[in-house]
């Protein structure tokens, strides 16, 4: 008999018998399963987020918003979630605070020694496969973060977003990638305001107003923001006053 | 129910806990001490499950201690609330979690320093904080009255404010709240202090 814990939930599978086990995963164990980031009351939704991330022409941004709540109470607006991890490479780390700062120590500390060992920068999508690689180590008992990279390629400044699950499936794309409490108000916004070839300062204006207007309806996130600008020869890092309330 | 306060000021962190010591629904003690201090200018507030405030509190002290012996230099008050950060956050993985909420303050060269930890282990360094229940009544006190760089008179005062409503709102009795100042020149007792009396009781 082996015993398999998914987020909490324990799955006994029998291995002795020969029949396949009947538990029912998508009635019995799916319903209890509150994985995602949207959903009040998950773990991930505990603390509160908002992060996004862009695609423009030859820059990317990234931005968050900066609350840090217990529940429904705010203890302090000058929280980071996005940290640098390179010259070019951010990562923004939404979900249960105490997992975001582990996590990004860790990430810093398994970064420090690849770029000791190779001697070079990290490209994103290399930096993202370690993201992935440290989150599935914890695939029966996760971080509860839900991570968003940006970052120019360190050779050829190729724009890179990318975003993954709490266990570390990734998803690249070619525009936008969002993640936190109100992911639905945020993928409406970049939907809405996101178009191809962006300039730097465009794309500060478009994800700037694109998380504003989608925090400024979540409960949980805002109380001011932070946005990264990544050009190839520049990093700007601007802080937005909002709605406080 | 326990209560946990701290107040930056311009060179010192005033620290205020709740003195109750509670089993069940019965206070055993009204003068309890919840606080521990980890080294000359280093003071931690600690409220949770009672066996994991002494235990964990201790060793982190301990530990402290150890580190100034054998590197015969002290760890910073960022250095210190991290370290035991990260004492929680392994623990919070393991089989048996500390179920501990802190507060610590600090001062250096960088002047004074107040971080607020919960039992998850998120460390996050504030003006003002408070742990528990008061925080429902007080949080919007500290909000509409504190400013920076406050004398220790107006730190006090905001204190009173703040433990004066918990009084009056909360339904938990809370007699009177221990108080200590961190500065330069150390750690500093000034006693309980007591809510303003009300005029309607």
């Amino acid at each position: 008999m082996s015993m398999r814990s998914y987020c909490g939930v324990q799955v006994c599978i029998d291995r002795s018998r020969s029949v396949i086990p009947t538990v029912d995963l998508t009635e019995q164990v799916l319903p209890k399963l509150v994985c995602a980031g949207n959903i009040p009351g998950s773990i991930l939704a505990y603390n509160g987020a908002a992060i996004m991330a862009m695609k423009g022409k030859e820059c990317v941004a990234i931005a968050a918003d900066r609350r840090f709540g217990v529940q429904a109470q705010t203890v302090s607006m000058e929280f980071d979630k996005v940290f640098e991890m390179g010259p070019h490479l951010y990562i923004g780390l939404p979900g249960l605070a105490t997992d975001v700062q582990t996590v990004a120590q860790r990430l810093r500390f398994r970064l420090n020694l690849y770029e000791l060992r190779e001697n070079r920068r990290i490209k994103p999508k290399t930096f993202m496969s370690m993201v992935s690689n440290l989150l599935y180590e914890r695939r029966f008992g996760p971080y509860f973060v839900e991570p968003v990279i940006a970052g120019l390629d360190p050779k050829t400044f190729e724009p890179y977003v990318a975003s993954m699950d709490l266990i570390g499936c990734p998803m690249e794309t070619e525009d936008f990638v969002v993640s936190g409490t109100c992911s639905e108000q945020m993928y409406g916004m970049c939907e809405s305001l996101w178009e191809p070839d962006l300039g730097p300062d465009d794309l500060f204006e478009t994800i700037s107003q694109a998380l504003m207007n989608a925090f400024d309806r979540d409960a949980v996130s805002g109380w001011g923001a932070v946005v990264y600008i990544i050009e190839k020869d520049k990093v700007t890092k601007k802080l937005l006053k909002t709605r406080m309330d | 129910m326990e209560c946990l306060i701290g107040i930056q000021g311009q060179d010192f962190i005033m620290l205020a806990t709740d003195s109750v010591s509670a089993r069940s629904i019965v206070k055993m003690k009204t003068d309890h001490d919840k606080m521990f201090q980890l080294s000359d200018k280093l003071l931690m507030a600690v409220s949770g499950e009672s066996g994991d405030t002494v235990q964990f509190s201790e060793y982190i002290a301990k530990n402290i201690q150890l580190y100034k012996m054998r590197n015969g230099y002290e760890l910073s008050p960022h250095a210190a609330a991290n370290f035991t950060r990260r004492n929680m956050a392994d623990a919070l993985r393991s089989q048996r979690p500390k179920f501990v909420n802190l507060l610590i303050a600090g001062i250096d060269e960088d002047g004074p320093s107040l971080y607020f930890l919960d039992y998850l282990a998120s460390i996050i360094k504030v003006p003002f904080a408070i742990h528990g229940y008061g925080a429902m009544f007080t949080l919007s006190i500290m909000d509409r009255y504190y400013k920076p760089g406050m004398t220790k008179d107006e730190a006090f005062q905001l204190l009173q404010r703040c433990i004066t409503e918990i009084q009056k709102r909360f339904l938990v009795d809370q007699p009177q709240f221990k108080v200590r100042v961190v500065s330069k020149s150390g750690v500093e007792d000034l006693g309980f202090a007591k809510p303003t009396p009300q005029v309607d009781s």
